[in-house]
């Protein structure tokens, strides 16, 4: 009574769903990308600099009487949000004009105008003011990081495989990338540092997945020579896919824990995760792997994997 | 594979027992660990601020104004040279951090130029080599000289100023009593400041804004200050606000008479006639005997105590002090009074510093997120613990306790390692009990693929284990590149992400490949079973 029974030599033909999937994840991209050039992304006060101010109240304030409370200390752009529960409440005020020292006042003017026009206790919980400065490195230090990690798998899969192998991990890894800040875009969701950090394991995550599907078709370039291409990656995916859809639901339990449980602050973080364990399992089996069928693989491995194939033997 | 010597077994076995050794504090607290034997560690895993509550402080030490003072004092400097040895010269400005005039007779120009090399300062150019240079850049084309900073100069005053002001900083947080504040330099010219427990930074925040530099002159009694019609202000004289009243404004000599710099002691304390609040200060002995001097010299004339270029008080002078000790009153409050004699202690910051960035967090917000995180994790855990027993039975268990091993050794190695776990890092634990089962999973469905193959027992086991090797290293390597990107290019929270996720990666294919496979093999060679049920 395995749960996962329907795995066990399961003779699935990914691969005949290679052109809906393609098509798919390209009409997903360029959604991704519209959305993005039109909503754009919302950015945290880590990258578009500002004050960030989390406060507890004893009662249930009213969020429109708050509003304009803040709204009439003309601090610029305001956002009023609830936060968790009806006590907790998240404000986040625009960066100020006029460099790093301004941006030091918001904090003392909000904190005196809430302490005096509300009725209940205020407890401020969390306080983050961002000067221009470093949102700048920070938007540069984020965009760098993924770049460098995006780069460092192509390199390190081109020297354990070959290139079609390290371009398909790649290209799988862009569109996992993008499909992530296509849905932070659609759903303005906050965009920070943790996000970047979430990406960033996305990649590595998406990647881990990638390479054990590419690994057994490695393997199974050696193990068959004459084989189509096409049935030789089905007859890979398949021997992988039990383990795919463990590791994955072992990763979303401790996750969707997480997202539920693990309190609001880290709730983008963990949204950002899921997204990227479903995108990037996906991506492993239907991008990555027929990938390898257009890319041309070399089929004839026998130098090359002279090592490899004697150390399995 | 399935082959484990009795080094080997009791090596594991001591690598496990030393990791729950490391990881016991923290179900401890502080003062039963205070309480250990010196043999037992007793390190506990380091919160971040995001989780104990505290305050983060990035500071920038504003070095472009000391150039700039630098360079005013060098014009200063070179106005008196040029005066007292009779140089004709006009048009002296400065532009761009240099110094530029035209001088009348440019058959001077040697004379000139030899005379502002005694205003130069050698500048060693490291500390390994005797060779210095100065440190003024001096051009002369037929009249016109052009006077700069050299780049030596200027960097060695910055990185002076850096470290002058770290160590004023520190003086001033340490005034304040704060517990375990962290204070260091970052890049070249930041100041990061962690103060564990502190959730509400203003006064820290107010004491480290200003550069606390106090002096002494006295107030030009030949011009009085009329905000309707503003005088010409004294050539030798200026102009500076007063303290607690934006509308007045004194006109003091610029000659400091005495300066903060001669400060030995600074006690907040009451005057006894007033009983108003006021500072008490002592000087040491230079300042003592300049002090007495001018006092003594002008009886009868208001003195301006002057702190940050704003004028606190300008008492009129009725005794020479010569005992060197005085009293700053300005209408301040208790409080007021208490951090004027803490940054008077300190000594002044030799530039204004900025605060870039500012994260605090209350500790009631860190305690939740701590217990949210404790529960998330045990929920994940049990829940993958299940998971895990339901498909893989047997197997499944060992998994599992290699998952237990795995997270006591994550914490044990944070404790040793005393890396910071912030509330990202909880969730790159949590993260880690997810992947961490995959090294057992990838070799467990290998396993199940050899014995589909119709391999026995032993040998499925011991190829399943051989060839998903490759495997686990290709996936996890991939993983930990992730990690040590995040590690070199994060800050804060994301590096203590970096970090958990990193030691999980080792230890999940540490217990993956030692721990579960030496449990199998036990088990195999106990129960020699025929067929497994995976």
């Amino acid at each position: 009574m395995n749960i996962l029974s329907f795995t066990t030599n399961s003779k699935i033909k990914f691969l005949s769903l290679r052109k809906p999937a393609f098509i798919l994840s390209l009409v997903l991209i360029i959604c991704s990308v519209l959305i993005y050039s039109f909503k754009g992304l919302n950015f945290g006060i880590d990258f578009r600099g500002g004050t960030l101010i989390e406060v507890e109240t004893s009662e249930s304030e009213n969020l429109s009487n708050l509003r304009s409370i803040l709204n009439n200390l003309e601090l610029g752009d305001i956002q009023v949000q609830e936060f968790g529960s009806a006590k907790n409440i998240l404000i986040r005020v625009e960066q100020q004009a006029g460099g790093d020292q301004i941006q030091q006042n918001v904090v003392n003017i909000v904190k005196t105008a809430l302490n005096t026009s509300l009725s209940s206790d205020v407890n401020f919980r969390r306080t983050e003011v961002v000067g221009p400065k470093v949102s700048s490195e920070l938007i540069k230090a984020g965009v760098i990081a993924i770049v460098v990690a995006v780069f460092a798998m192509l390199v390190y899969i081109w020297f354990r495989f070959e290139w079609q192998f390290s371009l398909g991990a790649v290209i799988a890894l862009i569109h996992d990338v993008l499909l992530t800040l296509g849905i932070f875009s659609l759903l303005q969701l906050e965009f920070n540092l943790s996000i970047i950090a979430a990406i960033l394991t996305i990649v590595g995550y998406s990647m881990n997945d990638t390479v054990v599907v590419y690994d057994r078709v490695r393997e199974n370039l050696r193990k068959y020579r004459k084989k189509e291409i096409i049935d030789l990656l089905n007859i890979s995916i398949n021997e992988t896919l039990s383990r795919t859809i463990m590791t994955s639901v072992t990763t979303l339990l401790a996750l969707l824990s997480l997202y539920i449980f693990g309190g609001s602050v880290i709730k983008g973080f963990t949204f950002a995760m899921i997204w990227g364990v479903l995108v990037g399992t996906y991506s492993s089996i239907f991008i990555a792997a027929p990938l390898l069928n257009y890319l041309k693989v070399k089929r004839d491995w026998s130098v090359s994997s002279a090592v490899e194939s004697t150390k399995n033997n | 594979m399935l082959q484990f010597s009795r080094s080997k077994i009791t090596l594991i076995v001591a690598t496990i027992f030393m990791a729950i050794l490391l990881a016991l504090p923290n179900i401890f607290t502080d003062e039963r660990t205070s309480n250990f034997p010196p043999f037992i560690p007793s390190q506990k895993v380091n919160l971040g601020l995001d989780l104990q509550g505290g305050s983060h402080l990035l500071l920038e030490v504003d070095t472009e104004s000391i150039k700039s003072e630098k360079i005013d004092d060098l014009s200063f400097d070179l106005r008196r040279m040029l005066k007292k040895n009779d140089f004709k010269y006009g048009n002296l400005k400065i532009i761009d951090d240099s110094i530029k005039f035209k001088l009348n007779n440019s058959e001077l120009a040697k004379n000139v130029s030899d005379e502002i090399k005694k205003l130069s300062q050698s500048v060693s150019q490291n500390a390994l080599s005797s060779q210095s240079k100065s440190n003024l850049n001096v051009e002369i084309n037929n009249s016109l000289v052009n006077i700069s900073l050299t780049e030596d100069y200027l960097k060695q005053i910055s990185i002076s100023a850096v470290n002058q002001s770290i160590e004023i900083v520190r003086r001033r947080i340490d005034e304040l009593g704060t517990r375990e504040p962290t204070i260091q330099k970052q890049g070249t010219t930041r100041i990061l400041i962690q103060l564990p427990g502190l959730d509400d930074p203003e006064r820290i925040k107010s004491l480290l804004g200003q550069t606390a530099k106090l002096t002494f002159k006295l107030v030009d009694q030949k011009a009085s200050y009329d905000p309707s019609n503003p005088t010409k202000i004294p050539v030798g004289s200026e102009l500076l606000p007063s303290d607690s009243d934006f509308n007045f404004k004194y006109i003091v000599k610029k000659k400091v008479m005495v300066g903060g710099e001669n400060l030995v002691d600074a006690q907040p304390g009451f005057d006894p006639q007033t009983n108003e609040p006021v500072v008490n200060f002592r000087f040491d002995r230079i300042g003592a005997k300049k002090f007495g001097k001018v006092t003594k010299a002008n009886i009868g004339k208001p003195f301006a105590i002057i702190l940050d270029n704003k004028v606190v008080s300008a008492p009129v002078i009725r005794d020479a002090i010569l005992g060197g000790s005085g009293q700053i009153s300005g209408g301040f409050s208790a409080d007021e009074a208490a951090d004027l004699a803490v940054l008077l202690r300190a000594g002044a910051l030799p530039a204004p510093l900025i605060i870039l960035e500012e994260r605090s967090v209350g500790p009631d917000l860190g305690a939740d997120s701590v217990f949210a995180g404790k529960i998330a994790a045990l929920i994940g855990f049990v829940a993958v613990i299940i998971f895990m027993v339901l498909i893989y039975r047997a197997f499944g268990f060992f998994a599992d306790i290699a998952l237990i091993l795995n997270l006591v050794m994550v914490l044990g190695v944070l404790s040793l390692l005393q890396a910071t776990l912030t509330l990202p890092g909880i969730a790159g634990i949590i993260l880690t009990i997810g992947m961490a089962v995959d090294a057992n999973v990838l070799i467990f469905e290998r396993i199940k693929e050899e014995l589909r193959n119709g391999s026995s027992v032993i040998n499925a086991i011991d190829s399943g284990y051989k060839r998903a090797l490759s495997t686990i290293l290709d996936a996890n390597i991939t993983t930990l590149i992730a990690a040590s990107i995040l590690f070199f290019m994060g800050s804060g929270p994301v590096k203590g992400f970096s970090v958990t996720l990193a030691i999980g990666i080792f230890t999940s294919v540490f217990t993956a490949f030692t721990v579960t496979r030496m449990m199998i093999s036990i088990y195999i060679s106990r129960r020699k079973p025929k067929e497994l049920k995976l």
